[in-house]
């Protein structure tokens, strides 16, 4: 399939990898970038080009986001990976990994098949499946890693729920590290945490909420910290969400192990104030933090010991959201409003734009292996056009995606996403609809 | 001839005390300044000498329809509403979940507003879910009042030992309360606390430490860790029920070393004020947080006058809200 070649002129081009941040054009050809050029000189242009006059829009590489939930297979009235398809690339998201508590579970190589053939199938941005880490998800034996990462997934996790034996957590690390497979693995110690809808603190106790402390994060970290040091193999930290895990992590980083960290644009976006009068939009795993926690998580984003910002996308329908807070679903989508939920920090002055982008493009890229996230001649033609400046008011009801759960509902952003490339195709422009 | 319902003596003065509710919804003690918390105790007052007559029906809340909706299983809130309804002339329904749609699947917020397309005036709700009446308030027409909510509130609760206290010593600012036991579980500690610290009572909470809110020392209140010196010089002694229902895994090692420690029996009660007053909000558990000796004593025990305030603090919160229904 031959697509006509893009050429944007006049955007401010940001590339993580480089470190450049500043006026330049950028060609893409046969779903590749061409040429991504520095300064304010035109490229070279002939009439095959579409143009795209970026009238100083920021243009980045398209967002990868590690940890998106959708329905398909099992649940598909929530979401299917075609309606999350849509929401991503409205958001600017060109590569989603989707988590394997689905049903039936990913923990089986021809599960891995069928999500990358309906992948390929809608076309519209790059999924690829996170295996489980052990079958079913249960926390007892080892999934088949191996034959799922030659299928094509891309880590393994058990996405929400802990993996409690400490001895499957070493086993696990050290074969699925011998393969060269990362292991994602959310801290959280299972008995203080149980029942736990909250953040043990004054304002969960006002509400009478059952609320677990902080403390339990660190707990599971350290456990996963030590465990990674004795098997010297890689580990994805997922969603880290405390002062207190924080500090453990940037010790860890700073002992050289090989330990890399998430964290939830809700987090590091929301305090356990927003859960207010009960909403259930801001009932989330982990559950959201105190302020002094979410300005830790800024910080760590900031220096580098978070090294990747996920959107935690998982949808849920009104029957599972319009209950009383301690029976309602957890979660929020994200995947349309990640990146100008990031922007909007950038905006707040609270971190650098390059640092911002760099979270949500080349780490992730890096920690699973793709070779997106530049803006380099050769890289991937999957780029994000957004305007940074233009201000938005968060309507659920007008999202994009199948489940409107967002936590980010009334909430005022700033950033609109122009335009979403996927291999040099267009997947989402402003103001054209989809056919 | 027309036959006249007898007027109960006292009926024109509490119809005279009625005042419209501030606000729509009685979801929580917050929604009461205290000049407000006074007037409703002072309406309340009125009514309990109505109770006290052979006739004791009043027409404020004639033609109008309260449906008590409990999903937790209630004897004494749930005949307390209902008799304060029927008391006040309004028709009265009791919804139970378990003979109803609730069961099959439908969910709070469903059987809420099919319950709402009723046209009810008051909906009475008890939820084990925190949460559950500020929910349901936001998705019906009708005015939603809070009989308990989880662990969070149960502020009736809170204004009828109020008033309790108030008739046993004239006053509840300057009380020492202390309230004892399983803090944690409890909405009507929650409620008590706000509402008595707002009428000036110093109030107390004492339990072992895993039944205590995480926090709980910023409420402005006094913690005390043992029994002995947290009953020291209190006026009142608010016993709460171990809620072993709301217990996620053991918080203490068994009921037997509980009530050694932290149960009420006359010896610990020596260390209060003399005048003392015992209370508790019902079902007890004798044996485990109370003594029978004590909670059957006349003399220094309010339990039972807590069951009659709760008619008629229940009956002033009816009435108010539905002046305010008819101011509208």
């Amino acid at each position: 399939m031959s697509e006509r070649p893009i050429a944007f002129v006049g955007a401010r081009l940001i590339d993580p990898e480089s470190g450049y941040d500043g006026p330049g054009s950028l060609v893409t050809a046969g779903g590749l970038i061409a040429d991504a050029v520095h300064g304010d000189g035109p490229p070279a242009l002939n009439d095959d080009f579409r143009v795209v006059d970026c009238g100083g829009a920021l243009l980045a590489p398209g967002l990868i986001d590690l940890r998106v939930k959708t329905g398909e297979p099992g649940a598909e009235p929530k979401e299917t990976l075609e309606s999350a398809a849509r929401a991503a690339a409205a958001g600017g998201v060109t590569t989603v990994v989707v988590q394997p508590d689905t049903d039936p579970v990913i923990d089986d190589p021809s599960v891995v098949d069928f999500i990358l053939r309906r992948a390929r199938d809608i076309g519209l941005v790059h999924v690829y499946p996170a295996g489980a880490a052990t079958k079913g998800l249960e926390g007892r034996a080892m999934a088949e890693i191996g034959l799922m990462a030659e299928a094509g997934c891309v880590y393994v996790t058990d996405v929400d729920a802990p993996i409690v034996d400490s001895r499957l957590m070493r086993r696990l690390l050290a074969y699925a590290g011998g393969l060269g497979i990362l292991v994602a693995h959310r801290p959280a110690d299972p008995w203080l945490m149980d029942g736990a809808t909250a953040t043990e603190g004054e304002f969960a106790a006002r509400l009478g909420l059952i609320a677990g402390p902080a403390a339990a994060e660190t707990i599971m970290l350290e456990r996963d910290i030590a465990l990674a040091a004795l098997t010297g193999a890689p580990l994805l930290v997922d969603q880290v969400s405390t002062a207190g895990a924080l500090a453990s992590l940037a010790r860890a980083k700073a002992l050289g192990l090989p330990i890399l960290a998430t964290a939830s644009i809700n987090h590091l976006s929301f305090n356990e104030l927003d859960i207010g009068d009960y909403r259930t939009f801001c009932k989330l795993i982990p559950p959201l933090r105190s302020e002094e926690d979410r300005l830790a998580l800024i910080d760590a984003l900031a220096s580098g010991v978070v090294d990747i910002v996920v959107s935690a996308h998982a949808p849920a329908p009104p029957e599972d959201k319009r209950l009383p807070y301690d029976e309602a679903a957890p979660g929020s989508v994200g995947l349309e409003t990640l990146l100008p939920a990031l922007l909007t920090l950038w905006h707040e002055k609270r971190i650098p734009l390059a640092r911002l982008i760099g979270a949500v493009t080349l780490a992730p890229a890096k920690a699973i292996g793709l070779a997106a996230g530049r803006l380099a001649k050769g890289a991937p033609a999957d780029l994000v056009l957004v305007d940074i400046d233009a201000p938005r008011l968060i309507d659920a009801a007008a999202l994009t995606s199948r489940s409107r759960n967002s936590a980010f509902d009334g909430r005022r952003l700033q950033g609109e996403v122009r335009m979403t490339i996927v291999d040099g195709r267009v997947a989402y422009e402003l103001g054209v609809p989809k056919t | 001839m027309e036959i006249k319902a007898p007027v109960a003596p006292g009926a024109d003065e509490v119809r005279r005390r009625t005042f419209p509710f501030p606000r729509r919804h009685f979801l929580s003690i917050a929604d009461l300044d205290p000049p407000q918390a006074v007037e409703l105790l002072d309406l309340a007052e009125g009514f309990v000498s109505l109770n006290r007559e052979r006739a004791k029906k009043l027409d404020l809340l004639k033609g109008r329809t309260l449906i008590n909706l409990f999903f937790e299983a209630s004897t004494r809130t749930q005949s307390s509403f209902e008799l304060a309804g029927k008391r006040l002339g309004a028709d009265v329904v009791n919804m139970s979940p378990r003979a109803s749609s609730v069961t099959k699947g439908e969910t709070l917020i469903d059987t809420a507003t099919t319950l709402n397309a009723m046209q009810p005036d008051i909906l009475v709700i008890r939820h084990e879910a925190s949460g559950a009446a500020s929910l349901l308030s936001q998705k019906v027409s009708c005015s939603v009042v809070n009989a308990g909510d989880g662990r969070h509130e149960h502020p009736s609760q809170a204004l009828l030992d109020a008033l309790s206290m108030r008739r046993a010593f004239g006053h509840v600012d300057g009380l020492t309360v202390a309230i004892c036991g399983d803090i944690l579980h409890s909405r009507v500690a929650r409620s008590n606390v706000a509402l008595l610290t707002m009428l000036g009572a110093r109030v107390r909470l004492v339990g072992p430490p895993t039944l205590l809110p995480i926090g709980v020392e910023r409420w402005g209140i006094e913690v005390c860790g043992d029994l002995k010196s947290g009953l020291a010089g209190a006026d009142v002694v608010m016993m709460l029920r171990l809620q072993s229902e709301r217990m996620q895994g053991a918080f203490v090692p068994s009921s037997r070393e509980y009530f050694h420690l932290w149960g009420l029996d006359r010896a610990k009660l020596a260390a209060a004020a003399k005048g003392v007053k015992v209370m508790h909000p019902g079902p007890m558990n004798r044996g485990v947080e109370i003594d029978s000796d004590i909670a059957d004593d006349p003399a220094i025990s309010l339990i039972q006058d807590q069951v009659e305030m709760g008619v008629a603090v229940r009956m002033a919160i009816l009435a108010s809200l539905a002046a305010r229904l008819d101011n509208r």
